[in-house]
């Protein structure tokens, strides 16, 4: 399989390797004799080391038939039994995943494994959605460039990118220093004139953008998805530009979850629409925030410049249930749309 | 046997009294290793406590066996949660802790905590709770508001040091500092630079004024320059000063004035803040320039000429954290006169950007290298880098303990061969024998990870990242690098074979972190059941584990080693590998 082209002709190495890995039988036995492991004695720390993976014969090269082997691995033990069935019965599971092969047949995807290996190589969000595309590119990808098309991510935090990096927490730079480091960071000063005089509009004109960028990072959170994120607002300098970034921070999870809890086969078309309309009211989620002072107001009501100033965290609300909150309307006239 | 009976020959009381003097946790371990009495009598001795993951052991176990604890020091979080890699909600909650700690520990006076989730409730608990409270650190922690703080300002009166750093507090108001009652004088440390709105400054310059013993103060960016001269006035014993935001309108008595408070400050060592630092006003400090031994400029972006007059003013300097403003030609003033230096990190200012804003190079780190003997710490940011630098870096520092780099763009090759930067890493690992701690970055093959496991044989952290070809290179590291505690590996195409082959390693090492690898959920199933004293987590946020095929890759991967079993406290998207899960979910 595998093996040949890609240890790179390590052979004494990859002898060495071999050694650890055995057949999966002998690790077999050690399982059916209760081989909970126990590890003081030096024989079971033998055994320990030798645990190898189900599939792993293209280490040894001794068995072509994986099928069987795999095969007969699922047969022996209790919980691989129940696993066919579950496999079987949840093969709706994968539509969400756009695993081009699995749905029909379970069995093959053992085999599978050295391939997924080069894709998930890339970020785990193209991943996801892109099998399909990732698996032409499979060769190149690796070595060629880390940084796949991200268009069709479903990109978790990568909107607080300004840059084409889209991969989440790279390079790796606390999102604290990023907080801080940008915004004074954005323009070194070189106003000071080599005699050390100082231009006077420097402090003058910094105080209210400072204001405005101090914090950039504010946490969201939608209804019907539990896991929350941080949108980057110094990354998106309108309106639309947010409510695209939140499309697109939640699109992917919220089709995740709509298919998981519904059980269906859909389509990525229908599953993955957009979310739109967040700003006017006019879509089935509209976007709110709650202020500095801890009310719930709707967002594109006031200026932008003013919304960054305030805003200390958002959610996406189910438009239907946001007629029914009273927002904090009386701050500033908020009409609900 | 002879000599057992030797041991025990003498009086506890001596031996407690000998073991008092055993600072080290290393030490303090072995110890409690030599037989059952030492044991014994260790463990009612031991005063300060760390637990390098707070899921490792439980709270309840470990005040049963260490009963008179003063300071306890919990980590929570795994480190790439510093870069956003752990979802919002993974865990990390110290209040379970507190909650044991206040009543099994009375007497603590001591907590200090990194990468964990810290609620107003349990500041409350920790206010009230511990009579004799002296030391708070939250570092890089979350989850409570500036009202969780006013309840330790109010109640802990013998409060020493109360230290923020990094963390993200909810600022609900800057009154909270005003809440120290008039009758606290203790405080010797107070770091509030992560706040960002304005504490009460009237508050804060009472509190300077009468806290004789305050020896570190470090302020946010809401304190205006200004302000900055009246502190030192009260302060001029401090010994650490973050400033605030460094810039004001054009008065000249502002200059004047702080330089005048500055050149009061004669213990001076280490300064930090400068947001917003206009560079004329830099001259202010000068006075206080040769007694630092630490200065951090990573928030002051400031241009290379600037920085080359304040750096090279600094000639006993020992540590130097800085924006790549500081370009190669200010490196080279840096290690021509500050032959001290032992720890340099340069971060990048636009770490986004796509084309390099600046000129820092590999060439800046070369000189450094070159000119600070004593440098053995190393942080950097940059955009290119090619092997012969690293070797040279390697031949010059060989007493390198710390060696993170970081090519901004992944899988950057050698610029000028546009070969991996196999060799240039593998000479760092070669002639440094005593590194500790690693980040990999640049285009990488199987190779580096060969000579890794060969040669760095005391490393006990390692971060990977788009490194590697295949499972060898897990398993060169795995199975040769001896010490290793921490391993941290994204998007490598590592998967199972390594893994399980190397299952027993895990158990030596505090854990791994693999994310966007190619471990199969089967793999990890595998590992959580024969390896009981592991928790295998698999964090993915793509919905149901069971909706699954088995041999799909997992998202994120978080196995650590316990004594207390699975965590009860694991949101939706992490599944332990135990075997009830196993069989749940299979």
């Amino acid at each position: 399989m595998e093996g040949g082209s890609s240890m790179n002709g390590e052979s004494s190495t990859r002898l060495q390797l071999l050694d650890l890995i055995p057949k999966e039988r002998e690790w077999l036995m050690m399982r059916e004799s209760g081989g909970r492991s126990h590890h003081g004695s030096s024989e079971e720390k033998k055994l320990e080391l030798r645990l190898g993976p189900p599939g792993g014969e293209d280490w040894s090269l001794k068995d072509n038939n994986n099928r069987e082997r795999d095969e007969s691995l699922l047969s022996l033990s209790y919980f691989s039994s129940m696993n066919n069935n579950k496999n079987q019965n949840n093969n709706n599971g994968y539509s969400f995943l756009q695993f081009p092969t699995s749905t029909k047949t379970t069995q093959t995807t053992p085999q599978s494994l050295p391939v997924m290996g080069k894709e998930s190589s890339q970020p785990c969000c193209t991943k996801v959605i892109d099998l399909q595309s990732a698996t032409t590119a499979e060769k190149k990808a690796f070595s060629s460039s880390p940084v796949p098309a991200k268009n069709t991510a479903v990109s978790n935090s990568s909107q607080k990118r300004t840059a084409p990096a889209p991969v989440v927490g790279w390079p790796p730079i606390r999102s604290f220093r990023k907080n801080l480091a940008s915004t004074s960071a954005s323009k070194p000063s070189t106003e000071s004139s080599p005699n050390g005089v100082v231009v006077p509009n420097k402090s003058i004109n910094e105080k209210p953008v400072e204001h405005i960028r101090k914090n950039m990072f504010v946490k969201i959170n939608m209804d019907g998805v539990p896991i929350g994120r941080k949108v980057d607002l110094s990354a998106h300098h309108s309106y639309d530009k947010l409510s695209t970034a939140v499309d697109q921070l939640f699109r992917g999870l919220l089709a995740a979850q709509r298919d998981s809890s519904a059980g269906g086969m859909v389509n990525k078309q229908e599953e993955e629409k957009a979310i739109s309309g967040l700003l006017d009211g006019s879509g089935e989620y509209t976007l709110v925030y709650e202020d500095n002072e801890g009310d719930r107001m709707l967002v594109g009501d006031v200026p932008w410049h003013m919304f960054v100033s305030t805003v200390k965290r958002l959610r996406v609300l189910k438009s239907s249930e946001v007629s029914a909150l009273s927002l904090g309307s009386s701050k500033q006239a908020k009409i609900v749309a | 046997m002879l000599k057992r009976m030797s041991y025990s020959s003498f009086p506890e009381d001596v031996l407690e009294h000998v073991f008092s003097f055993v600072q080290s946790d290393k030490d303090r371990n072995a110890i409690s290793l030599v037989c059952k009495s030492w044991f014994e009598i260790e463990r009612w001795c031991r005063r300060r406590i760390f637990v390098g993951n707070c899921y490792a052991v439980s709270p309840r176990m470990v005040i049963r066996r260490f009963p008179d604890v003063r300071s306890v020091e919990l980590k929570g979080k795994p480190h790439f949660a510093d870069f956003n890699l752990v979802p919002e909600g993974w865990g990390g909650h110290v209040y379970p802790w507190i909650y044991a700690m206040a009543t099994g520990y009375p007497c603590l006076e001591e907590i200090r905590l990194k990468r964990m989730v810290v609620t107003d409730e349990t500041l409350e608990l920790i206010a009230k709770s511990f009579k004799n409270f002296k030391v708070l650190v939250l570092s890089s922690c979350e989850g409570f508001s500036t009202h969780g703080l006013a309840a330790i300002a109010a109640n802990c009166r013998n409060l020493r040091e109360l230290d923020l750093r990094e963390s993200e507090v909810e600022d609900l108001s800057g009154n909270w500092l005003s809440h120290f009652p008039d009758t606290c004088t203790s405080l010797v440390a107070l770091n509030i630079a992560c706040l960002g709105s304005e504490v009460s400054f009237s508050a804060l310059e009472r509190m300077v004024g009468r806290s004789p013993n305050l020896r570190t103060l470090r302020l946010n960016r809401a304190v205006p320059l200004d302000k900055l001269a009246n502190l030192l006035r009260r302060a001029p014993q401090l010994v650490e000063l973050g400033t605030g935001a460094y810039s004001s309108d054009l008065r000249p008595e502002v200059l004047s004035n702080l330089a005048g408070a500055f050149s009061g400050c004669k213990e001076l060592k280490g300064m930090s803040g400068f947001w917003d630092v206009v560079p004329a006003y830099l001259p202010a400090i000068y006075p206080v320039c040769s007694g630092l031994t630490s200065l951090n400029l990573s928030y002051a972006s400031v241009q290379s000429p600037d920085l080359i007059k304040l750096v090279s003013q600094c000639l006993n300097l020992q540590r130097l954290w800085i924006l790549d403003y500081i370009e190669d030609s200010g490196l080279e003033a840096l290690a021509a006169s500050c032959k001290d230096l032992q720890e340099l990190r340069v971060f990048p200012s636009e770490p986004f950007g796509v084309e390099p804003n600046v000129s820092l190079t590999e060439q800046g780190l070369v000189c450094v290298s070159e000119g600070c003997p004593k440098l053995e710490s190393v942080l950097y940011f940059c955009r290119r880098f090619s092997n012969d630098a690293l070797v040279t870096i390697a031949r010059n520092r060989p007493n390198m303990i710390r060696f993170r780099l970081c090519i901004i763009e992944p899988q950057t090759p050698d610029y000028l061969t546009h070969q991996p930067l196999d060799t240039g890493f593998g000479a760092i690992v070669e002639h440094c024998k005593d590194l500790r701690r690693l980040s990999l970055s640049g285009l990488l093959t199987d190779r580096v990870f060969e000579y890794i496991g060969t040669y760095a044989k005391k490393l006990e952290m390692l971060s990977v990242a788009f490194a590697g070809e295949t499972d060898l290179g897990l398993h060169h590291v795995l199975s040769g690098c001896e010490s290793l505690r921490k391993l941290e590996i994204r998007d490598c195409p590592f998967g199972d074979k390594a893994l399980l082959a190397n299952a027993a390693k895990l158990e030596t090492m505090r854990s791994l972190w693999m994310s966007s690898c190619s471990v199969s959920l089967e793999a990890c199933k595998l590992l959580g059941q024969k390896m009981p004293r592991l928790n295998v987590e698999v964090i993915d946020e793509r919905g149901p584990l069971d909706s699954m095929p088995e041999s799909f890759p997992v998202e994120k991967l978080y196995i650590y080693r316990s004594v207390a079993g699975p965590r009860f406290d694991m949101p939706g998207f992490v599944w332990n590998m135990d075997e009830d899960s196993a069989l749940r979910l299979s």
